[in-house]
């Protein structure tokens, strides 16, 4: 576990981890796809997102024991965490704009307690063990040279960027996505334009959370989850759409796969135990030494 | 002095003596096992709201400080041998330096970041204590706390008596922050943190006070619980429960004065000490929840708000 030989020795180690490195921040980036939307573009404190997620996983372990295929699964779970996304937003934006305004550490205790609430109605209806699935292409290891990948971390890794492009094209190339960026900053310029401020953050909403359960696919893929496995994800998610600049969606997977990274080599190097306090201390650092993002202008 | 003062202080004084008396009168124990945790909530209730009420700033890591005083107590207690009183105290400072470590690196910014950083901070603890095999690592280990001295029928009552002198102290810190300058300037900085720092309010220090000692009460109401229960394991000092309540409690009392978080937590731990009886620990979280997300839904004023609006129709 631990290096005690000569550093020298362990390059193999070090090729091991780099590449587990940058297939795991793929995977992280798939995760905070939905949070660079919600809380990066529309800054609403979604910290229900990484539940999300676990939801996500849990939708595609159901229809896995049905006999599909995980990726098939979670495009079928697409449009029902659409509609999930929307009523959420409906509920959230229902309670607050009565108001006049989100406060945003309400909204935070709000999403706080809805994700509890979906931790608890997951582990009430599929129990607390470890759950997984198992498919032909996921079981054993591509190997090249002195590098082995398990293909259970390849696919995901493979799946994510492919997610991640297609809501980086919408965004950027369509008129709703230029609506979508532009809702947050002017509100009322999107109003006088004739577009309806509150449907287009409903729709980005949707499009959040129905991320979540193909993020979910490649989390379960990766490894076995349980339904309080988001909290872990939580330090990650947010140090990667922080430091990447709020809404910075190619600067997300660039921080994401920093984080892989550094998670990896702490875990060759020293002891995976450590691994889950990396991007925690990634992100407290990142906020006390440069706030506004790494690649985001300053604001 | 203000007449309030002196009443609040021999209210206090009343129940800090009924907390000696009671012991000998009151002979089964189980009221007082069951008490601690009543009053453990009190003073984690209280913790929170000095930082989450006064000044609006979430912390979502009341369990991280809470755990943080458990292992520093039992640490200092069973290796160095420290007098209990000393590992309190210990704990407390402790707790403070953890505040303002989390709100120096985060509150600079706005207080969302601190919130999210918060998140964090039960996870790296964690982390930290699984590593150290000094505090027992994942599988925890037995802690055996001090005898009762001579005032004390029981270990039970003793625990009850310190946490009720923990809880004690720290209402009387809140209403103090409350009633002083740190409690203008808090509100302050609640109300509109830009008008306040332009109007002179040294926001940045204020929120740092705040920090370290909600931390250093969150800290301190963990500190006994080791003895309490003879072991400590990680899942249980940095448990989810803990940081629920912190929230909640002081949410359905009403975060604006020292009366809300003391009056939500005695409510909602009385009551989940009732059901712990007859329900799943899952149902209680579901519970804690549902009923936090309600309060923040429809009375984000909490029920001392709601009381108070009440008051006031009846009057008009």
């Amino acid at each position: 576990m631990l290096a005690q030989g000569p550093i020298m020795l362990s390059i193999d180690i070090l090729v091991n981890a780099l590449v587990t490195g940058i297939l795991l921040g793929s995977v992280y980036a798939a995760l905070a796809l939905g949070l660079a939307i919600t809380f990066g573009i529309l800054h609403i404190p979604n910290i229900a997102h990484p539940t999300l997620v676990i939801a996500g996983a849990f939708f595609v372990y159901t229809l896995a024991q049905w006999g599909v295929d995980p990726i098939l699964a979670a495009l079928v779970g697409l449009v029902p965490f659409y509609l999930l996304g929307v009523a959420l937003y409906l509920f959230y934006s229902r309670l607050f704009e009565r108001r006049g305004g989100a406060n945003v550490l309400q909204s935070l205790t709000l999403f706080f307690g809805l994700s509890l609430v979906i931790e608890i109605l997951l582990a009430l209806s599929f129990g607390s063990e470890l759950k997984s699935v198992n498919v032909f292409y996921i079981g054993s290891s591509l190997r090249l040279g002195i590098l082995t990948i398990p293909y259970r971390l390849l696919i995901p890794a493979l799946l994510a960027p492919v997610m991640i492009g297609a809501v980086w094209l919408y965004l950027s190339r369509t008129n709703t996505g230029t609506a979508i960026r532009a809702v947050a900053h002017e509100e009322r310029a999107l109003s006088i334009a004739g577009l309806n401020p509150a449907s287009i953050k409903r729709h980005a909403f949707g499009i959040a959370t129905a991320t979540a359960v193909v993020a979910g696919a490649a989390l379960i893929m990766v490894g076995p989850i349980e339904p309080f496995s988001g909290r872990f994800q939580i330090g990650r998610v947010f140090a990667i759409v922080v430091l990447a600049g709020m809404g910075s969606i190619p600067g997300s997977l660039v921080i994401a796969i920093v984080i892989g990274i550094s998670e990896a080599l702490v875990s060759s190097y020293l002891n995976p135990s450590w691994s889950p306090g990396v991007a925690f201390a990634i992100l407290l650092l990142g906020l006390a030494l440069r706030p506004q993002g790494l690649f985001g202008a300053a604001r | 002095m203000t007449k309030n003062s002196i009443l609040f202080l021999v209210g206090i004084a009343i129940v800090l003596v009924l907390g000696f008396l009671m012991p000998w009168v009151l002979k089964n124990p189980f009221y007082f096992f069951v008490g601690y945790v009543v009053l453990q909530y009190v003073t984690i209730a209280t913790g929170w709201n000095i930082l989450g009420g006064y000044a609006g700033y979430i912390n979502f890591g009341a369990a991280g400080f809470f755990g943080a005083g458990v292992y520093l107590s039992a640490f200092l207690f069973t290796t160095l041998g420290l007098p209990l009183p000393l590992c309190i105290l210990a704990a407390a400072i402790f707790g403070a330096v953890l505040g303002l470590l989390m709100g120096y690196l985060t509150l600079r910014i706005q207080g969302v970041y601190f919130a999210i950083a918060t998140l964090g901070l039960v996870v790296v603890l964690e982390t930290i204590v699984h590593n150290i095999p000094a505090l027992g690592g994942a599988s925890g280990m037995a802690v055996y706390g001090p005898r009762q001295p001579f005032w004390s029928p029981g270990p039970s009552q003793f625990n009850f008596t310190v946490m009720l002198i923990i809880a004690a102290a720290a209402v009387t810190l809140a209403r103090f922050v409350e009633i002083s300058w740190i409690g203008r300037g808090l509100r302050a900085v609640r109300a509109s943190e830009d008008a306040a720092e332009c109007s002179g309010v040294p926001t940045l220090r204020l929120k740092l006070l705040a920090c370290a000692l909600s931390g250093a009460v969150l800290a301190a109401a963990g500190a006994p619980y080791p003895f309490y229960t003879s072991y400590m394991e990680p899942v249980t000092a940095f448990s989810l429960i803990i940081g629920l309540n912190a929230i909640a409690m002081p949410l359905i009392g009403g975060t604006r004065s020292w009366v809300g978080p003391v009056l939500g937590a005695l409510l909602l731990a009385s009551v989940q000490q009732i059901a712990t009886v007859t329900i799943s620990s899952e149902l209680n979280i579901l519970f804690v929840g549902l009923v936090l997300i309600a309060f923040v839904a429809f009375a984000p004023g909490g029920l001392a708000e709601l009381f108070g609006r009440k008051q006031r129709r009846a009057r008009s």
